[in-house]
């Protein structure tokens, strides 16, 4: 895609480079879009905040939350974001063959924390706490769901990306891609502090 | 002056709203300018207040207006002056900053003050009345605690007394509006809202639910009956002895969606009010009343 | 795609006469579509230079005519409705068919006329302001227009397919729960705001940036013409407030497919938590409508005043003042909630004080024009008779904002009048402001001023015949949303006037399109691109642009920078730009964000009827087409010198 032509003109430097410039848009546009998406985790926290109490004739978190369970769903998604900036640090010292190595040890990590999620839900809803059950039911499998959704998501991104590293290497686009992905991974471990904290630490401990 | 400006802002009201009526309703279906009681008045005056306020900038702002466009039109020999590159004036920026703070800053103490003391019962003579409002689809149930009666689309009230209103809902929900006696509150099911309001005068006062609950919605009206106290009690014994008891399935009927007829009823299964409100979300909420039942 | 009015299936279903006319208009418009393409052979043109474009001119084009399109279908229904509320217990409408249409008029006119008509503005108009080539991410803006316009079309397949929602556009629990609205119509309603609502989030962004990163040398954020700026502001809204609708959304969706209890009234749901949260968007969305109607304004009102605009850094400043407060204001749509009178006096000052920097806006306006030479154009006569009209629905929105005297208001016919008076007399009255300015860089001729001078004084006098009354009819107790009203109470002259003024303002609208058809043959042709005189960039470039609108990106040196330059060259210091053409890295076509919309489109219709196989099939679609795109290879040209010099010399330009 390098497409060479003279350098003649000062102002327009923004052809020069194209794909560094795409890339800092990019990575600036994502952040804003993060932001927004941060917004409709907070939104979901409210929500499940207001309810958490709303337990009807269902169980209350204390009755429900599995504590090994979710410890290890935390430090699954943790260690993942760690292998995740490890990828990127490969990738900045242009060591291909790390990176994918810790993408595809992120991306393991993150199917883990997913599989055990969905087990856990599966166990709860099999017990009779479906989310139909209670308005706290209801605000907890959204907030957890949507999170766990946003990992679902993030995997397959990363897996498309993935392949994109191992087939083409670390030229043009796939350093950004790379980057921003690992953004989103972050976010994702961020927000999961939060449903860590708010949801289970708080809910056992009440 | 905000007194003096209080009344020029109500003559003119009064001048204006007679002129808009003269194709044939009367200044008195003006209903929010014909208060029938302190909580209505107080409103009232609230609103020529801030009628007042506004228009020291909405005036102004459409008479220069309308001088300016015309002395500076584009046209031929116009001798206005004309300055293209005058685009600064501290003095006047810090001007039309300021007249909107000082008019937002008197409308707000007023605001305030007025938002507290309408949360407090009106001051009166006798001891207050507490009725309950329960929004149906699509008809209204007041319950009188006191009494121990009951009546749909209709209630009577004492002249004179304070009245709380605690207002519930068993269906989407609807807002509590008798706009002679005071401003609404919303019936929200689960939760018991109280609203003070007091009529002054005896008379028969309009009363609609306000908020849009679905197909019947239009026809939610209901008269508020006010009469002195003597009449009241009277109405209230007569209820007591002839009309009919409010069963638990009949309850169940008014519940249905539907329309209904203004009805009393001498009793009603006690506690429904109570039971209801903690059934549909009351027990998670701090209510700040639930009345006497 | 049909985006005609009709209420066909329920009128249908009760054999309204009325109702099977527009059916019948509806199909033999579609088939007059599908002939006229098919006769001369447009399919091919359609598909490469609309569907699949991502140039911001022609994507602002087709926001366009869809917002007019809605703009159309929306005021039909309120003149349905005025038709029936024009005397006391008129037949003309049954109850279910009153509910469905003002809540269908609300939903469109929101979300699917005046966003549509400010995304519109704003990708016709900025990128050329801020001297760029296109917005940040072309791609995505295709992507979030066809999002747009599929959940438009979504929402209003609900007249044809299964019933219109009928809860109002608030759509408040618990009534629009399912015991209360068992149909498939709130489905539509969730699914349609839903999938345009990822849209608009994608051009809150993709502005945000393009903003922030795009401008030409020397544009310094001072010196972004004030339109930019609102833009800029409205972003900034977007941004925070419609990640809040989607949730409240998402919620009552979950509620209603799933069976949770968010907002239900048993097993502890909290219906007053949707409405929190759908003010938490609502409010801050009036402003983002409203803001790029004053930012065309404040573009108007310098250009046709030949002067500059005054007070510049405080227009900056109010704006920003207004993005921020209108956060902390969104509970006065509901102070009879009764939260308590704390909770309701820290709302209704918040409420007040954004009334002051909006003030201010008005006072730099008149001072604007204030020692100008004002022009009275098309443009500017909406921007004139925007300002009473902002003045008094401003001053009722101070009235409004007195909790206790809101008490009296709420829900009442004031209400009704105060907000249509600052969403018409704001935004409608921008837009169209901004369309009749914009008209001739976006398609090389000029609309008829005099049809359009017509067609504003119908809709303005229409305008204040329609509301003053109502804001009357408020005062005498009369509730929004009822379709049928007592004869006695005094309503039914000024019910019968404000009918009347609402078939004015239909005659206006008229007008309008008169006036586009008129001129697309007769319009004045516009060959300088600079027809207005303007002050700001996109006056600098032929009409229309270049697809790659600048040849040679411009430097700035000044605020309203056309203006500057032609200064120069006319005091003989401008020297002809002497850099030479370089080629111009251009983004490609791609059919991606059609398809893509398309699947969300089927996921939605499938989530609307809970088919679940077609729901899933919807969203294999919408992977598969995020898989095409990161998979993409050749995303991107450059168009060589010789082009761009060929291209510039057929438009006079060398």
């Amino acid at each position: 895609m390098a497409v060479v032509h003279e350098a003649s003109d000062a102002f327009n430097v923004r052809e020069h480079g194209h794909h560094h410039d795409e890339d800092a848009l990019r990575i600036f546009g994502f952040w804003i879009f993060l932001t927004s998406d941060l917004i409709l985790f907070a939104c979901l926290f409210a929500t499940y905040v207001i309810l958490s109490n709303h337990t009807g004739s269902g169980p209350t978190p204390a009755d429900m939350f599995d504590v090994p369970a979710f410890t290890a769903e935390t430090i699954i998604l943790l260690t993942s974001s760690f292998t995740c900036g490890l990828a990127t640090f490969a990738m900045h010292h242009g060591r291909r063959g790390l990176m994918l190595t810790w993408l595809i040890v992120t991306l393991l990590l993150g199917l883990a924390f997913v599989g055990l999620e969905a087990s856990e839900f599966t166990r709860n809803a099999l017990a009779g706490a479906t989310m139909q059950r209670s308005a706290f039911l209801s605000a907890f499998y959204t907030l957890v769901g949507t999170h766990g959704c946003h990992v679902s998501f993030g995997i397959l991104w990363m897996t498309s990306i993935l392949i994109q590293a191992w087939r083409k290497g670390l030229a043009g686009e796939i350093p950004g891609k790379v980057f921003i992905v690992g953004l989103y991974w972050h976010f994702l471990d961020v927000v999961w502090v939060f449903i860590f904290t708010v949801v289970y630490l708080m809910g056992v401990m009440r | 002056m905000r007194h003096a400006l209080l009344r020029h802002a109500r003559r003119w009201i009064a001048a204006l709203t007679t002129l808009g009526c003269a194709g044939g309703c009367t200044p008195e279906q003006v209903l929010l300018l014909h208060p029938a009681g302190p909580v209505a008045r107080t409103e009232r005056d609230i609103i020529l207040l801030s009628i007042g306020l506004v228009s020291i900038v909405v005036v102004p702002v459409i008479v220069l207006l309308g001088y300016i466009v015309r002395r500076f039109r584009d046209r031929p020999g116009n001798d206005a002056p004309y300055q293209p590159d005058w685009s600064e004036s501290p003095w006047l920026e810090v001007v039309w900053w300021g007249i909107p703070i000082v008019i937002i800053g008197i409308l707000a103490v007023a605001t305030v003050r007025q938002t507290f003391a309408l949360t407090r019962p009106p001051a009166a003579s006798g001891p207050p009345l507490t009725v309950q409002v329960t929004s149906l689809n699509w008809k209204w149930l007041f319950q009188y605690p006191e009494h121990g009666i009951a009546t749909v689309n209709y209630c009577e009230i004492p002249v004179g007394r304070p009245v709380e209103f605690v207002l519930t809902s068993n269906a989407p929900m609807n807002s509590f509006w008798v706009p002679q006696l005071g401003g609404q509150e919303y019936t929200m099911a689960g939760m018991a809202m109280r609203l003070w309001l007091q009529a002054d005068k005896p008379g028969t006062y309009y009363g609609h639910g306000a908020n849009f609950s679905g197909q019947g919605f239009a026809h939610m009206h209901f008269r508020v009956i006010a009469v002195p106290q003597p009449a009241f009690a009277r109405w209230a014994r007569e209820v007591q002895a002839h009309a009919p008891a409010l069963t638990w399935a009949g309850y169940q009927r008014l519940v249905q969606p539907g329309l209904a007829r203004e009805t009393a009823y001498s009793s009603y299964p006690p506690g429904i009010f109570a039971h209801l409100v903690e059934q549909e979300g009351g027990m998670y909420m701090k209510h700040p009343a639930y009345g006497t039942d | 795609m049909n985006l005609e009015p009709t209420y066909a299936t329920h009128f249908f279903v009760t054999g309204d006469p009325m109702i099977y006319a527009a059916d019948v208009s509806i199909l033999l418009v579609s088939a007059a579509i599908v002939f006229v393409l098919t006769y001369f052979k447009k399919w091919g043109w359609l598909w490469r230079e609309w569907l699949t474009t991502v140039d911001h001119k022609k994507i602002g084009i087709m926001y366009m005519i869809a917002a007019l399109l809605m703009l159309f279908r929306g005021g039909v229904d309120a003149l349905l409705m005025r038709t029936q509320l024009a005397l006391p217990n008129m037949h003309f409408l049954q109850p279910e068919h009153y509910n469905q249409i003002f809540t269908t008029h609300g939903t469109l006119m929101i979300l699917f006329m005046a966003m549509p008509f400010i995304f519109a503005m704003m990708n016709i108009a900025v990128p050329l302001q801020i001297g760029a080539r296109d917005v940040a991410f072309p791609y995505l803006n295709a992507v979030s227009f066809w999002l747009f316009f599929f959940g438009a079309l979504l929402f209003n397949l609900s007249f044809v397919i299964g019933g219109s929602p009928d809860a109002g556009w608030t759509s408040y629990p618990p009534l629009a729960e399912v015991p209360f609205s068992p149909g498939p119509g709130e489905n539509f309603y969730l699914l349609g705001l839903q999938i345009s609502g990822i849209g608009s989030i994608a051009t809150g962004i993709n502005f945000f940036v393009t903003i922030l990163k795009m401008r030409a040398p020397g544009m310094t954020l001072m010196r972004m013409p004030l339109f930019c700026w609102s833009v800029l502001a409205t972003t900034i809204l977007i941004i925070f407030a419609f990640p809040v609708l989607t949730v409240a959304l998402a919620l009552l969706l979950i509620d209603r497919i799933a069976g949770a209890h968010f907002f239900s009234i048993f097993d502890g749901g909290n219906p007053m938590m949707y409405v929190n949260l759908f003010w938490m968007w609502g409010h801050p969305e009036v402003y983002i409508v409203v803001l790029p109607a004053f930012g065309i304004f404040s573009e108007v009102v310098a250009t046709f005043s030949r002067k500059r605009i005054f007070g510049y850094a405080s227009m900056v400043a109010s704006m920003m003042a207004i993005a921020i407060i209108s956060y902390f204001t969104w509970v006065h749509h509901f102070f009879t909630m009764g939260a308590g009178p704390g909770v309701n006096s820290f709302f209704a000052v918040s409420t007040m004080i954004i009334a002051i920097p909006t003030g201010v806006k008005v006072f730099n306006w008149l001072m604007t024009m204030y020692r100008g030479r004002i022009r009275m154009t098309v443009p500017m006569l909406w921007t004139v008779g925007f300002i009473p009209n902002f003045a008094i629905g401003g001053a009722s929105g101070v009235m409004l904002s007195v909790a206790p005297a809101d008490y009296q208001y709420h829900n009442s016919y004031f209400l009704i009048a105060h907000f249509h008076q600052v969403l018409i007399g704001g935004t409608v009255f921008g837009m169209l402001a901004g369309m009749y300015y914009w008209w001739p860089k976006m398609f090389g001729f000029m609309l008829d001023e005099r049809l359009g001078r017509w067609a504003f004084w119908w809709f303005n006098a229409g305008f204040y015949v329609c509301f003053l009354p109502q804001y009357v009819l408020g005062f005498m107790g009369m509730t929004r949303r009822i379709y049928v009203y007592p004869a006695h109470m005094g309503w039914t002259e000024w019910n019968f006037i404000s009918t009347l003024g609402a078939f004015m303002m239909g005659v206006g609208f008229l007008l309008l399109v008169a006036d586009i058809l008129y001129s697309i043959r007769h319009g004045e042709r516009d060959v300088t691109g600079d027809i207005w005189d303007g002050r700001t960039l996109e006056w600098s470039l032929p009409s229309p642009a270049p697809h790659y609108n600048f040849a040679r990106i411009p430097v700035v040196t000044a605020r309203d920078a056309w203006w500057a330059m032609k200064e120069a060259r006319k005091r003989g210091e401008a020297l002809p730009d002497a850099r030479p053409l370089a080629p111009i890295h251009m983004p490609k076509n791609s059919g991606l964000p059609f398809l893509l919309s398309l699947s969300f489109f089927v996921a939605g219709f499938g989530l609307v009827f809970n088919w679940y196989m077609l729901a899933v099939a919807g969203f294999l679609g919408v992977g598969l087409c995020l898989l095409l795109r990161s998979f993409a290879e050749d995303k991107a040209y450059f168009i060589p010198v010789e082009e761009i010099a060929r291209t510039e010399a057929a438009l006079g330009r060398v």
